[in-house]
Formats: structure tokens, sequence, C-alpha cells
């Protein structure tokens, strides 16, 4: 009964899970459910779903139920997918559930945050199994001697009709796992004056380009580029904010990057109480000469 | 047709909260209350609804102490029909509270059940999916759209990559997200005009079963100003010795 099953919604999931499932000491097994398995993750059963597409919430929480029998223990990479999902798996399951899990006290007690990220709650499990969805920046890999992996059958019968998917991915890298991140905020004005300044040095420096909720609100960004409480956690190497106040709500989303660097024309804005590097200028400057300099 | 908005009582999600200096709860003293901005949007949402789509009977609970009751008259105030207040002082986790709400939608039978993706103050983000799973309901979380023919909603949500569409049969649970609509401002006077509308407040139907217990609140590390660079040429040095560019 003490054993651990990872979902992995897509393959590097499991990777970045890793370390947590490492942290509980007991043997943990994974469930891919698209794509194909990576190896050397340690686990001790690897079962392949294959799946061309993780259905609607209510036929996947059914459809992995029978599977997650005799584990303790069910985690996946927070995301909204993964929400979305286990929260309803926890509930038939009838466990319990700690979401964005940033450390492992032991196997019933975790830490996680609460009020955007301002205060962080102990939570200690009372039921058995309990299901998780973890933050993996706290967690550092590991890797070990994976077993043959095994085909599964997950039904995806939903009364839910999806009617259409929209997926702006593009080629950038993914917010969550970029290592340069750079984002912009209300001041951008529109779409086009933001791809272009924003995405302009993200795409010189390699990296994904974010926003704040003001400018997804305000049709600037994708609503997939909120970065924040409500919207994406990141944590990159560096985190270029260009016109972005500082708000609680965003902040939290961004408390784990190495270096955060804010160019804004306030000097009083809060942002520049928490970042690395602090710029006071108005960023229709001073983003492109930075840009023209990365590229010399 | 019957929505069912549960709404929650939260801090302020603007104020400053610090933990109690016992770390045994949060110093919430002298801080605004509110409801739930998720929740204040599903409950825009289904005025706005009803707006559309005419004869929708709007209800609103909530479970708590009876200061809920302040949010649940501005709810009232915003244009819900009538509120039920669950009243209790005990601490539930968010599957005692499904558990709950499920017994209520057992008695109030809505055809829908609109309610906040998450609540600012515990960020759990647990409660309506948990709800349609006891129900055995469709559920769409982060909803951005939403509209209403029929038997039928179709829904756009939120994904991490972009967003889908969907169509459920009703009853359904749908959670709300930021983009679905900015909820209107009720001033002081329409709050107390309000106050002839039904409040009906109940014990709950069980005793919460807690799943999880919180045992310590501490401040989360901050991170400290670092320098302020006085050129774009200076900020890249900085970059360059830093390696990161
Ligand atoms: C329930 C809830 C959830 C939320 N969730 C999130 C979330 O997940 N993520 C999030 O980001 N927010 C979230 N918010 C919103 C948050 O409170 C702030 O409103 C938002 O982050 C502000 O975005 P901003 O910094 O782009 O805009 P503003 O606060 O308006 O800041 C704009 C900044 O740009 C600067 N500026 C203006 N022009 C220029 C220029 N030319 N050059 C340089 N600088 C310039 C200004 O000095 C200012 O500091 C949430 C709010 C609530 C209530």
């Amino acid at each position: 009964m003490a054993r651990t099953l990872i979902l992995a919604f897509e393959p590097s999931e499991a990777v970045s899970l890793t370390g947590f499932a490492a942290q509980l000491q007991q043997p943990f097994d994974v469930i891919f459910l698209t794509g194909q398995a990576p190896a050397d993750i340690g686990a001790e059963r690897v079962f392949v779903a294959n799946l061309d597409q993780v259905a609607p919430a209510d036929a996947t929480a059914k459809g992995v139920l029978s599977l997650c029998e005799g584990y303790s223990h069910i985690a996946s990479v927070s995301s909204m997918r993964s929400k979305d999902i286990l929260a309803r798996l926890a509930s038939l399951l009838g466990g319990a559930m700690v979401t964005d899990v940033v450390s492992v006290e032991s196997n019933t007690v975790y830490k996680r945050p609460i009020l955007a990220g301002s205060v962080i709650a102990t939570v200690e499990v009372l039921q058995t199994p309990v299901v998780l969805t973890v933050r993996p920046a706290g967690f550092s890999p590991v890797s070990g001697n994976d077993s043959a992996s095994e085909a599964v059958t997950i039904s995806s019968e939903s009364v839910v009709t999806v009617v259409s998917q929209t997926s702006r991915g593009g080629l950038r890298p993914d917010l969550t796992r970029a290592k340069v991140i750079v984002s912009g905020g209300r001041p951008l004005k529109d779409s086009e004056t933001f791809e272009r300044i924003v995405g302009g040095l993200a795409d010189r420096l390699g990296g994904a380009v974010g926003a704040t909720r003001a400018a997804v609100d305000a049709g600037i960004a994708g609503n997939e580029l909120q970065v924040g409480q409500t919207g994406k956690i990141v944590a990159p190497e560096l985190y270029i904010a260009a016109g972005i106040s500082g708000s609680t709500q965003h902040m939290a989303g961004i408390k784990d990057s190495k270096l955060i660097v804010a160019i804004n024309k306030d000097p009083d804005a809060p942002i520049f109480q928490v970042a690395d590097l602090g710029l006071v200028a108005d960023l229709y400057d001073a983003v492109p000469a930075l840009q023209a300099l990365i590229g010399s | 047709m019957k929505i069912l908005v549960p709404i929650k009582r939260v801090v302020d999600p603007y104020a400053k909260v610090r933990p109690s200096a016992d770390g045994s709860g949060l110093d919430t003293a002298g801080l605004k209350f509110e409801i739930n901005p998720f929740d204040e949007i599903a409950i825009e949402e289904a005025v706005r609804l009803r707006e559309r789509n005419g004869d929708i009977e709007i209800i609103v609970l909530s479970i708590g102490t009876s200061e809920s009751e302040e949010q649940l008259r501005k709810a009232l105030a915003m244009g819900a029909d009538r509120a039920i207040l669950v009243e209790t002082s005990e601490v539930y986790d968010s599957p005692s509270i499904a558990d709950e709400l499920a017994a209520q939608v057992n008695e109030i039978r809505p055809d829908l059940i609109l309610m906040g993706k998450q609540a600012t103050d515990d960020d759990a983000n647990q409660a309506g999916q948990m709800l349609a799973a006891l129900l055995d309901y469709p559920q769409a979380t982060f909803a951005s759209k939403l509209t209403v023919q029929g038997s039928v909603a179709l829904v756009t949500r939120e994904t991490d990559s972009g967003e889908e569409c969907l169509e459920l049969p009703l009853p359904a649970v749908i959670t709300t997200d930021l983009r679905l609509n900015e909820p209107r401002y009720i001033a002081l006077p329409g709050i107390i005009k309000a106050r002839s509308k039904p409040l009906d407040r109940r014990p709950p139907t069980n005793a919460p079963k807690l799943r999880t217990r919180i045992t310590r609140y501490e401040l989360a590390p901050t991170r400290s100003a670092g320098v302020k660079v006085n050129s774009v040429d200076e900020l890249y040095q900085a970059l360059k010795s830093k390696g990161v560019v």
C-alpha cells in the first residue's frame, strides 16, 4: 500500500516528479497517458496508455480510477489539466488532496503556498490515499533503472463533447520549463506591440514569453501566458519583467526565479523591491536596446 | 431553470495577511472580507445568463459562520434571487465542502452549478471538481465563456496551452476563470435594498469529515531588493557577468 503512482499527462512530467517521488522513500510506478516513456527514471512499473489526446475530466478520472487501486500516493505535476482531473479523481477515490505541494515533510505532511504565495501552510493528510499536484521547482530529478513498459487501456468515454481546441504553443519553450522568460504587462498596448517588444527579446534569448493578468485581460497576450497566483508558476534562471508593477498575485508566480530583472518607468514600482536588477526606464526604449546589445 | 452559486467569504485578496504569532492560524484582525473574486464572477455570470435567457432562478449558498451573511447580501444585491446560509463554525477542507454542497444540491436540484475555480485564501482549486464527481455530473473548469441552450451548456475554457470549447449536458458543474466577465459594481444602497430578499439559515446536513488539516502557517520567504542599474548598458554588463546572456 505504501506506494506512489505518478500520472504523467506529458512524458516529460515523469522526470520532473522523480525527486518528489524519491523523498517519499517508497517504490513508485508511472503511467504515461500520452507519448512514449523516457528511460531511467527509477520507476518499478511503467504503464503506457498511448492516448492520442487526454479526454475530458469525467472520462479520464473514471478511466484511471482502477489503475489507482493499491496506491497510497497519486501525484502529477501541478497544471490546469492536473487540477481539473485529479481533484475529480481524489473525490472518486474518497481520498485526500493537496494541491501545489512545494515540500515534503513526511509521507503525510506537506507544505504548500496559500494566499497568493504570501503564506506557507503545513498540511497534514488524514486520509489514504492522497492525491497530490506538485510544483517540480523544489525537487531535483533523480535517475534510476526502469522496468519494461506495460501497455494499459484507459477508456475515454465522456458525456462531454470537445467542440474545438486551440493550442498556441508555437515554437517558444514551455513557460513552466523555460530557462529564460521575458514578461510584459499592461503598458504593452496591443498584441502586435507585445509580440514585437516582449517576443522580440524573448526570441533573442531563446526564451519563453509571459504576461500579467492585466495584459491578458486586455487581449494583449493569450491566457496561457498568464503568470501568477491563478496562472502559471515559473522558475527560470532569468525572468525579465517589462512594464509590470509587481502585484502580490503576479509575484506568486515568479518567486522561484533565480534572477529577476525589472524594467519599469516608475522608480517606486513594487517590483523593484523584489528584483535583483532594476532599471528605471521606458520599456519601449530599454527592451529593444537590450535586445540589440545581446545580438551584437 | 435553476442555477446554484456556492460562494465563500475570503479575506480581501489585496490585503497583507500574516500568520498569528504562534503559527496556529492567520491574523486577519481589522482586515476586510469579500466574496471570493472567482465566486463573484460566477454570480455575475448567472445574472447575465438570466438577462439573456430569462426565467432563471439564482440561488447563492455559503457554508460558514453568520458573518458570511454579509457576502450573501451582496450576492443578492448583484441579482441573486435567494440565499442559503449553511451555518457552521466548524473547519472545512475542500472535500468536506464538496460533501455538504452535494447534500444541498440533492435538495435544491439546480440545473447548473456555477462556482469559482479556486478561493483566493486557500488557493486549493478542488471543490468544484469534487462536487461534480460526487454528483456524477460533467464538469468544465476555468470557464472564460458560457452559453446555455436548452439543456446544454457550451463552455470555452482556458487550458495550459490555449483554450477549448466543450459541450456539456446539464446538470453540470462549471468553474469560473478571470476572463469570464467583470462583475458589476454594487453600491451600498443596493445592498441595503436587497435586504428584503429571502435568506434562509440552516444547519449543515452532516458534520465535516476532514481529509486534511492545516497544522501550521508561516510567512513565505521573501526576496529582497537587489541593485538598480543606471542604463541599458549597465544592465547588459550585469547580465553578462552573471552568465545569463
Ligand atoms: C483573484 C485575482 C487573481 C489574480 N491573478 C493574477 C495572476 O495570476 N497574475 C497576475 O499577473 N495578476 C493577477 N491578478 C492581478 C494583479 O492584482 C494585478 O492587477 C496585475 O498583476 C497587474 O498587472 P500589470 O503589472 O501588468 O499592470 P499594472 O499594475 O497596471 O502595472 C503596469 C506597470 O507598468 C509600468 N509602466 C507603464 N508604462 C511603462 C513604460 N512605457 N515603460 C516601463 N514601464 C511602464 C507602470 O509604472 C506600472 O508599474 C489577480 C487579481 C485578482 C483579484
